[in-house]
């Protein structure tokens, strides 16, 4: 299951990165298939993008949505969410495999704790606040222009490096993203996932799908012998098997002796 | 006899049932609005430009 999720988390990140050209000549992809979004976090202006960012795409049309109202993106993002959940967290989100293959350097981890499941609420503070509030109040995407990481490390650095115009206009907020991307990539070798966890506002909004969405792992309540494996094995700050914080990564699975976890189709539909 | 996490709190089956069937054909609706509405179109004129606030620089 692991290699598994790893593969497919890389065919990923490459098929929403294809367009190779734009990383040796430091432009980005115009054609019409970033009319569409994909599910996870990748920055559209990464010069290898194809498709558009769920995240700088609602925020964009949150900004201008005193003029027209954000259907078509709050539909995508309803229809991911319901449909998926956070399966798209736990198998189809690139900086997620990037901060899973830095935890792989061996070092001292930090386990999950109480501290941490307290620290998993601010990825809601910070989708209300920057990825609503900002883009509605002051018209501007909050989210993208303060945080990102995905921004800096797929779209910034490359692009910087190959323009000469835009290095010129690098400045203050570049170098605190660049700061904040230096400490969420070496914070998430000791830390599973740190971004995911504590900080990235797209997990936040498909977590509040967990109970409808139409795929993920679910309990059989009967076999289900209330071991707790399941949820000492789990990296993430889940309290439940399939609650908010779980990424439906699986691979808890193969740790219940009872055979009680599988994925299933939702009965919701 | 001591109850786990995993079964302490048992949601109505019927209301979350309802409620996903609300949630997806509100998605549903709001998709096809959107796209009559060209708002995938927006969506590629706002990508297809370098996001100066992505990258760290507007």
């Amino acid at each position: 299951m692991k290699k598994k999720r790893k593969l497919v988390q890389l065919i990923c990140a490459v098929l929403y990165n294809c367009h190779i050209t734009g990383f040796a000549k430091g432009t980005i992809y115009q054609g019409s298939l970033k009319s569409a979004c994909i599910p996870g976090l990748n920055c559209y202006s990464c010069p290898g993008a194809v498709f558009s960012c769920p995240l700088g795409s609602l925020q964009s049309a949150l900004v201008s949505s005193k003029y027209r109202f954000p259907y078509y993106m709050l539909g995508v993002l309803l229809l991911f969410g319901i449909l998926l959940g956070r399966i798209i967290c736990g198998f189809l989100c690139p900086f997620g495999l990037v901060q899973e293959l830095l935890y792989k350097i061996p070092s001292k981890k930090l386990k999950k704790s109480c501290w941490t499941r307290r620290l998993s609420y601010l990825k809601y503070v910070i989708l209300a606040v920057f990825v609503i509030g900002i883009p509605l109040i002051n018209l501007t995407p909050g989210f993208c222009k303060y945080i990102c990481p995905a921004g800096t490390l797929e779209g910034g650095i490359p692009l910087l490096i190959k323009n000469e115009s835009l290095r010129q206009l690098a400045g203050g907020l570049f170098q605190w993203k660049v700061l904040l991307l230096t400490g969420i990539l070496l914070s998430s070798v000791f830390i599973f996932r740190f971004f995911c966890r504590f900080f990235c506002p797209l997990g936040a909004f498909y977590g509040l799908f967990h109970k409808f969405a139409l795929f993920g792992v679910r309990i059989d309540e009967e076999k289900c012998n209330n071991c707790g494996a399941c949820i000492r094995h789990c990296k993430m700050d889940v309290k439940k098997v399939g609650d908010a914080e779980c990424i439906q990564c699986g691979e808890c699975i193969g740790t219940c002796h009872a055979c009680a976890l599988k994925y299933v189709k939702n009965k919701t539909f | 006899m001591k109850q786990s996490k995993n079964t302490k709190k048992q949601q109505d089956p019927l209301f979350t049932k309802r409620i996903g069937k609300v949630i997806l054909a509100a998605a549903i609706a709001l998709l096809i609005l959107g796209i009559a509405r060209n708002g995938q179109a927006d969506v590629r004129n706002k990508a297809v430009r370098i996001c100066y606030e992505c990258i760290g620089i507007g």
